[in-house]
């Protein structure tokens, strides 16, 4: 493009030809005040407020700097006393029908408009449009406009009803200068304020994902509910951003498996006497994680959903786990992340009461146990007992609003009832449901718990009993961060171990067919799993190849002529084998 | 018959497939489970590959009863084993009924390898049954304790 000269208050200086003004005086650091302006959309020239002197030889014309495209030889002034006089002017007029705004009032201190000629109106809306522009051409929803004309124009929506065509995305609350747009909140609380999951619809899933790549939440993505908007895109100085991906299936060969699908949280509401989602203020493990985070929607305040801060929390221990009528098992990493909690409470909230409710504790790794006693000395409250209710059924003022958890106290013998403001419940780590598909599909197997089964439990405890899969982490069992690392290290070196050797052994005990006693029925064929069975039309006969075979020995059972064999169970080696554990 | 029913101690054979139920059993040992000695294992890669005759012969040379042990259906380790299984045993036992042989002395269960603690108690089950069916009858007097 061709580049110009210009001036402007007197300095020379160079632009692409046509450039809007404003933004030539941008680039020289020259502020120019402007209402109606945003960067992503086209200028409008309504505020007026970025109103300059712009002389073309010896002509002098006032213009919008916004929308006035820079052309050579052109001389500018973005502060000179007529100027200023036109904002004073301008601003008095705004005034007349805004004159509460604070962006409007900060502008008039600049210029010294304290006594607006015209009085000061109520209105909030300066109809600078940004709300009316955002929404059509960025958001592509169309739902806000100007209506009427002269002193009754308003921004408003079609005949000033609700519309349908509105996602609630804000963006419009978001542009308005003077938060005379605010998005009406329905639900109570700082938690539905600010939700406990991702804020905006681009988002890194965690600090520590991996890889951590910001992805597009498309049920949230503007563009993906009207087809516009793609700000990200022209933000995006990587040119990453690409709306036209779409999820593939794709098929990769492979030598080794490792299935490392882990666990979930047990379901809190299934446990009705902890009473998740009838009260606020509890919430399970991985809530308080989330609160408790630097990145998370307090910034890492403890503070409970009306957003003050806790005098008491409750950490209910083994909830769902070593129960017989949910886990039997132990979760294992409860009583230590419980330990966490507590002592990063005590450490963020000073005098904050921490009760641990629990049944045992097994603080069973290196420096755990110290770690325990140390909270001891911290003076974090341990009740041996199982929580039996929590409620809100408060006895006196003082425990309004609190919630209120009922347990044995097994080492006094008592009864407790103790009131506090959040209660944390640490959940059962369970196998997820679509445990038992992989499982099928893996030809691996699990157990009554649903977790994954190892091949065995010491001496083969990341394989299964398939070859080249292997398992890692809570799948397998719940278990700990440095017990997983260890387990994933294992399986990995495990995997590597078979691909560096590059070949594998084939199956020994597979299966053979005697041609000479076959008579080519083809029932074998019918029975393997693994269509290692072909049959020889010309010779009538049926054989099995070996690197096919995995030696189940269906075909053997199935073969009416006897002529199959399997080998290292061969028809013989059983009969001597029900002969000897006959005999004694 | 030289044995009686105070003293009768059956003998089982267990025909169990390598990938769940001798692992289950092996489970049973490792997990120090208790359950009678009366049962006597013989591996086999797929419970699938349990020729009729197999459980024949072990009837014929004395054992009181018959266990055979595969994966749940769903599970097996080649995929549809224990299809045959399930097809072959009730086929199987039928003949044994025709034969004057009480089918009760032949059982099918399905145990996984986690499951050490069913096999156990499969074993006390079928212990308990056998113990009141009596010795088998094809059993020769010297073979009976």
């Amino acid at each position: 493009m061709k580049t110009i000269k210009l001036k402007i208050n007197g300095i020379e200086t160079e632009a692409p030809d046509r450039t809007p003004l404003l933004q030539a005086a941008e680039r020289m650091g020259i502020r120019i005040p402007t209402l109606c302006h945003h960067p992503l959309l086209e200028p409008y020239g309504v505020c007026r407020i970025c109103t300059v002197e712009v002389r073309i030889r010896n002509r002098v014309r006032m213009v919008t700097a916004c929308n006035y495209p820079v052309t050579n030889g052109i001389e500018v002034f973005t502060d000179s006393e007529r100027v200023r006089r036109n904002r004073r002017m301008i601003l008095e007029w705004m005034l007349a029908r805004c004159g509460h705004v604070p962006v409007l009032n900060r502008l008039a201190e600049e210029y010294g408009v304290t006594e607006p000629r015209f009085g000061r109106g109520d209105d909030d809306c300066i109809l600078c449009g940004l709300c009316v522009k955002v929404c059509s051409e960025v958001v592509g929803a169309n739902v806000l406009g100007f209506f009427d004309r002269g002193p009754n124009r308003t921004v408003s929506t079609a005949y000033d009803r609700t519309s349908d065509r509105c996602i609630t995305c804000g963006a419009c609350a978001q542009v308005c200068p003077t938060g005379a747009i605010r998005i009406k909140d329905d639900q109570e609380g700082i938690y539905q304020a600010m939700p406990m999951g991702p804020l905006t619809s681009i988002n890194i899933d965690f600090m520590q994902a991996v890889p951590r790549k910001a992805v597009i939440d498309r049920d949230s993505c503007i563009h993906f509910k009207t087809g516009k908007c793609q700000v990200c895109v022209d933000v995006c100085e990587a040119k990453a951003i690409d709306h036209k991906q779409e999820d593939r299936v794709e098929e990769v060969e492979v030598g080794t498996i490792l299935l490392t699908t882990g666990f979930q949280l047990q379901d809190p509401r299934v446990l009705k006497e902890y009473g998740y989602g009838k009260y606020k203020n509890i919430m399970t493990s991985l809530d308080f994680e989330v609160l408790n985070n630097a990145g998370g929607p307090t910034a890492g305040k403890i503070l409970t959903a009306d957003g003050k801060v806790p005098k008491s929390i409750g950490i209910v221990h083994c909830v769902g786990s070593r129960d017989q009528k949910y886990h039997e098992y132990c979760s294992r990493v409860c009583c230590m992340y419980a330990l966490k909690f507590a002592h990063l409470i005590k450490e963020k909230i000073h005098g904050c009461e921490v009760y641990n409710f629990y049944i045992d504790m097994r603080c069973f790794g290196k420096g755990y146990e110290e770690f325990y006693n140390r909270l001891l000395r911290e003076g974090v409250n341990f009740v041996r007992g199982k929580v039996a209710e929590i409620n809100d059924a408060a006895l006196d003022p003082s425990e309004e609003g609190k919630l209120i958890m009922r347990a044995e106290d097994t080492m006094i013998g008592v009864v407790r009832r103790i009131p506090v403001d959040m209660v944390v419940l640490c959940l059962a780590m369970e196998a997820k449901p679509e445990a038992k598909h992989l499982s099928h599909l893996f030809s691996c197997s699990t157990g009554k718990d649903g977790f994954f089964t190892e091949k065995h439990p010491k001496l083969a405890p990341v394989s299964t009993p398939a070859d080249g899969i292997f398992i890692a982490g809570a799948c397998q069992g719940p278990k700990d961060i440095p017990d997983t690392v260890a387990q994933a290290g294992a399986a990995a070196s495990a995997a590597l171990s078979l691909i560096q050797r590059g070949e594998v052994e084939t199956e020994a005990v597979t299966a053979t067919i005697q041609e000479e006693m076959c008579s080519g029925c083809q029932i074998c064929v019918g029975v393997c799993p693994y269509t290692a069975i072909t049959y020889d039309k010309g010779k009538n006969k049926s054989s099995i190849n070996d690197a096919l075979c995995k030696g189940c020995g269906t075909c053997v059972a199935a073969c009416p002529a006897g002529a199959a064999y399997q080998k290292h169970f061969r028809d013989q080696q059983i009969f001597a084998e029900i002969d000897g554990i006959l005999a004694i | 018959m030289s044995s009686t029913p105070d003293n009768f101690e059956p003998r089982i054979v267990a025909f169990l497939c390598n990938w769940c139920s001798y692992t289950g059993a092996d489970l049973a040992g490792i997990s120090r489970m208790n359950y009678p000695a009366n049962v006597r294992a013989i591996r086999l890669m797929c419970s699938g590959s349990v020729k009729p005759f197999f459980i024949m012969s072990a009837l014929h040379k004395g054992a009181d009863g018959v266990l055979i042990g595969g994966c749940h259906i769903g599970d097996c380790h080649y995929q549809t084993g224990n299809h045959l299984t399930k097809k072959r045993i009730p086929i199987t036992r039928e003949l044994l009924g025709a034969l004057g042989i009480d089918p009760r002395r032949v059982r099918l269960e399905w145990i996984s390898a986690a499951e050490g603690q069913e096999f156990a108690e499969v074993i006390h089950e079928f212990v308990k049954e056998l113990k009141a069916l009596g010795p088998n009858p094809l059993a020769g007097g010297d073979h009976a304790h």
